[in-house]
């Protein structure tokens, strides 16, 4: 039953899968997930910090981007950034932001929502007393969280950050309905190329299962080596 | 030094941990508060270098007023060293690290001469050695102990005690104790929130009981251990110095 498959498209098309692929999508999971954090913690900090306008905007936010499906975010933001950014810089025709940027900013955006909610929780579990010290000493309250809160709630919550970053990594192939060439686009291509769909989707789970894996296993050994530190 | 004058204070418009409370502690007195749980004892410290904030009266601290918004408080924090209760070292740094963090990043010392400092500092209270450790690794009275060094690294003017002892286990609390009478005797102004009376023997110039929120007896600790003019404070006498 198998001699109808051909996989050797798979080792033909290897260099294009992983070099322009992979790339691509590893490119784009990083780069979301670092501003993601970054953006998310600001989020987090804006929710925790007391004054309640500011709160507000924050979980409005947060609410806002979970509500919505992914895909659809995707979708409508590479349509509408253009006609964002000609408002903004007053130009008399839509600005070209190219499918990766688009797809980066979308990704940041969304994952701001997820990781701030993370971090979030992280700063709560550090105990009032910590920055309670940290102030006596005559820390900031810029000083308090950069110094004290925020390396401990990273730390707390790194193996769910890296869990939430492996499945970003799953998500990252929504932005096929950009047509991009991210890995599972690539796939696509070549098995629509080809006409080999079985063989080239078979192998693009493969490898998609087997980087998840190897990756949620290392996050479980990292785990229990902090676990071991604490 | 610390001027409290009757500073009030509410959780909530119905709860009032505070009431009215009026005392001061001059320069290089040591001045221990105590009372039942819940009586407002740690409050009342914590509102010195506003941890805890206050709705009515003033605290003026070496000519600083505490609940003047204008008040540049992580300054006036600076100056005035606090132990805490559950020691509260940062436990992903390591000791040396604990000790110099605030001293380089809010007095802006450099490098060497903050690490010059703490361990200075580590080796008066006997933890030279563990200065590469991370807290973690260090037993109760050691992190204590650690906790009033990295206080004393600032070069307060004064020293607040939150129950330093209440979190350790017995035979550690003579170690954290033994610093603090050291540092009594050398002249440094501390008010100590503590229930060992043993201490307010020892060094203590005045003794302050608190029952529900209220200064109840304000006076010299012989005044205060001989005949406590209180029905309070002799029935909270005898029920910590009975055993």
């Amino acid at each position: 039953m198998l001699g109808n498959f051909d996989f050797d498209v798979i080792r033909r098309s290897l260099p294009y899968l992983f070099y322009e692929g992979m790339t691509f999508t590893l490119t784009l999971t990083a780069l979301s997930a670092l501003g993601g954090l970054i953006f998310g913690t600001a989020i987090a900090l804006m929710r925790l910090s007391g004054y309640k306008t500011l709160g507000r905007i924050a979980g409005l936010y947060v609410d806002f981007m979970r509500s919505l499906p992914l895909v659809l975010v995707i979708f409508w933001f590479y349509f509408l950034v253009p006609y964002i950014g000609q408002w903004l810089t007053g130009a008399s025709r839509p600005i070209s932001v190219g499918a990766f940027a688009s797809s980066l900013i979308t990704f940041i955006m969304f994952e701001a929502a997820y990781f701030s909610e993370i971090m979030r929780a992280g700063i709560q579990s550090i105990s009032r007393g910590q920055p309670a010290a940290a102030n006596a000493l005559g820390l900031t309250y810029a000083q308090t969280m950069r110094y004290v809160v925020l390396p401990q709630a990273f730390r707390n919550m790194l193996p769910v950050l890296l869990t939430q970053t492996i499945v970003l990594f799953q998500d990252t192939s929504l932005v096929y309905v950009l047509s991009i060439p991210d890995f599972l686009g690539a796939a696509s291509k070549v098995a629509q190329r080809d006409g080999r769909l079985v063989e080239m989707y078979l192998f693009a789970a493969f490898v998609y299962f087997t980087i998840s894996c190897v990756a949620s296993f290392g996050v479980r050994r990292l785990q229990s080596r902090i676990a071991i530190i604490r | 030094m610390i001027e409290i004058s009757h500073v009030d204070k509410w959780y909530s418009s119905a709860f009032q941990v505070l009431k009215d409370c009026t005392t001061s502690v001059a320069k290089g007195e040591v001045v221990v508060v105590c009372g039942p749980s819940g009586s407002g004892k740690s409050t009342l410290i914590k509102c010195v270098n506003a941890l805890e904030p206050f709705q009515k009266g003033d605290i003026t601290v070496d000519g600083t007023k505490v609940n003047d918004p204008k008040t540049n408080l992580p300054k006036l924090r600076a100056r005035v060293g606090m132990v805490f209760q559950h020691f509260e070292l940062f436990p992903h740094l390591k000791i040396i690290d604990n000790l110099c963090l605030a001293q380089e990043k809010v007095l802006g010392r450099g490098h060497d001469k903050s690490v010059t400092k703490a361990m200075m500092l580590l080796d008066r209270v006997g933890l030279k050695e563990h200065a590469q450790k991370f807290p973690a690794q260090l037993s109760g009275g050691q992190q204590q102990r650690v906790a009033i060094a990295r206080a004393l690294a600032m070069d307060p003017i004064a020293m607040l005690f939150d129950e330093p002892t209440s979190a350790l286990d017995p035979e550690m609390i003579s170690e954290v104790l033994d610093v603090m009478v050291d540092l009594a005797r050398e002249g440094m102004t501390m008010m100590v929130v503590t229930h060992e009376m043993g201490f307010a023997r020892k060094v203590a110039n005045r003794v302050i009981f608190m029952d529900r929120g209220e200064i109840v007896e304000d006076a010299p600790k012989d005044d205060f251990f001989g005949k406590p003019r209180s029905d309070r404070a002799q029935k909270f006498l005898s029920k910590i110095l009975s055993h």
